[in-house]
């Protein structure tokens, strides 16, 4: 028992868990890859101790300078539409999220993916492997330069095509914050048939949605895409009481 | 107030109306509940996660040489008993001493030499297959005078899978300490417990998720 630490005092925030309604199940039946690897047992519940309201300390010395502009890579130019997509990551409480690494990958502007295992007979892009990485400023914003990733068709159903859409992978500051999505552009005619889409919630759909924006695009240069990242927030609540003697 | 009023947070927009998460609210000037934006709902990592997640020194929670460092070694199977081979199995946990190289320990944040803490393993070679290089943690207070017993927070990602699932390693050779810990006692009976289980083996330890079946592996709502 040497190096514990007395459990006096502690006080833990309790992060607030989303409304079933408007999360993401784990499984969704049109999404037939979820039939053998979606858990069927209901979850146990597991209050937030210090183990799920910490995390791993991720920030600029994961991320190098090109990281952030996918669309240079070889030593020349990726084919495609250059855009600029950019946000804020939050919490649930309004608080920027400074410092938070955010990973991105993405297929190229054929909507293939730079991976061993797509076959869809599109081309690959000498110059674009679809990875990027960037860390939040001080009032959590982010941004990088890509190309709009293509659309692609996936063997789920007849005719089966994926809305574009870039993957994100985001670490806040504690364990229970951590989150893994994907961004999709406004009005894509694809939504309708795309079951991993629809396996949101049509209440969080929206979220999911990135905004077009005229004022961060750049003349003679890029579109601009905004999307903001909404994380679980933070319910101060005493969480150990036994010995507080801190009341002022 | 006349009419019930509709509070603007509370109306959907369409699809293709742009969401942006507001800084505060409008109306009276008065904030009627705690302020809260709506989170940014969870999707699969997909085939093709390898691109964006996978790190050459991703399964080093431990530094190599750190001592007492060992490997935790498993499988990720789905309900047909078949190798995931497209899953990422992250892994966050104390350090031997009970810290966490995390400022948000309000102890202070920990600097256990060549302890990350946090590790991901791609389980693509061998298929199926993950790997995580780390220390014992541990026991860390359960909030309630006690202690957990030493245990490792793991989310896996895979295609299929639209959240991430939350497990929990404990160690076999921890008899004592499991049988203090309130998150194994809140479990229904001992053969949830021993999915939880990671086994001694040669170079470490063992330990299976299993997604589902008959031996399903007991998952945590976080």
């Amino acid at each position: 028992m040497t190096g514990t630490t007395s459990a006096g005092g502690l006080h833990l925030p309790r992060y607030h868990r989303e409304d079933a309604a408007l999360r993401t199940p784990v499984g969704f039946p049109d999404y037939r890859s979820t039939a053998l690897r979606a858990p069927l047992r209901t979850p146990v519940d597991l209050p937030h101790r210090l183990t799920e309201v910490t995390g791993p300390v991720l920030g600029e010395d994961r991320v190098l300078p090109h990281d952030a502009d996918l669309t240079l890579r070889n030593g020349g130019e990726a084919v495609g539409q250059r855009i600029l997509v950019h946000g804020r990551v939050l919490d649930s409480d309004g608080r920027a999220v400074p410092g938070a690494l955010v990973e991105v990958w993405q297929a190229n502007a054929a909507g293939r993916y730079r991976h061993l295992g797509d076959s869809f007979p599109a081309p690959l892009d000498p110059h674009f492997d679809g990875l990027g990485r960037v860390v939040t400023d001080s009032l959590g914003r982010y941004e990088f330069m890509t190309v709009k990733p293509g659309a692609y068709p996936w063997g789920n159903h007849h005719n089966a095509w994926r809305p574009a859409h870039i993957h994100f992978s985001l670490f806040g500051r504690a364990f229970t914050q951590r989150l893994v999505t994907q961004m999709y552009f406004p009005d894509d005619p694809l939504f309708g048939q795309d079951p991993i889409f629809n396996a949101m919630p049509a209440a969080a759909r929206h979220r999911a949605i990135s905004r077009f924006s005229l004022e961060r695009s750049q003349e003679n240069w890029a579109l601009a895409f905004e999307w903001d990242i909404v994380l679980r927030g933070a319910e101060q609540t005493p969480f150990e009481t036994d010995d507080d003697g801190d009341v002022a | 107030m006349g009419e019930p009023s509709v509070n603007p947070l509370l109306v959907v927009p369409g699809v293709s109306e742009p969401y942006q998460p507001r800084s505060g609210r409008r109306g009276s000037g008065f904030l009627d509940g705690p302020l809260r934006l709506g989170t940014t709902p969870s999707a699969t990592v997909g085939p093709y996660l390898a691109i964006g997640m996978t790190w050459p020194d991703g399964a080093w929670a431990a530094e190599e040489g750190t001592p007492g460092a060992f490997w935790i070694r498993g499988r990720v199977l789905d309900g047909a008993g078949d190798l995931v081979a497209d899953a990422m199995v992250e892994t966050w946990q104390a350090d031997p001493d009970g810290g966490f190289p995390s400022p948000e320990d309000p102890r202070g944040a920990a600097a256990y030499p060549g302890f990350r803490g946090f590790a991901r393993s791609h389980t693509a070679d061998p298929p199926g297959q993950f790997a995580v290089h780390t220390l014992k943690p541990g026991r860390v207070p359960d909030g309630a005078g006690g202690l957990q017993a030493p245990h490792i927070d793991v989310s896996v990602f895979a295609r299929g899978i639209l959240d991430r699932v939350v497990t929990r390693i404990y160690f076999a050779d921890e008899a004592e300490a499991n049988a203090e810990d309130p998150v194994l006692a809140s479990l229904p009976d001992d053969a949830a417990r021993r999915t939880l289980l990671a086994t001694p083996a040669a170079d470490g330890y063992r330990f299976d998720i299993h997604l589902q079946g008959e031996r399903e592996t007991v998952f945590f709502a976080v």
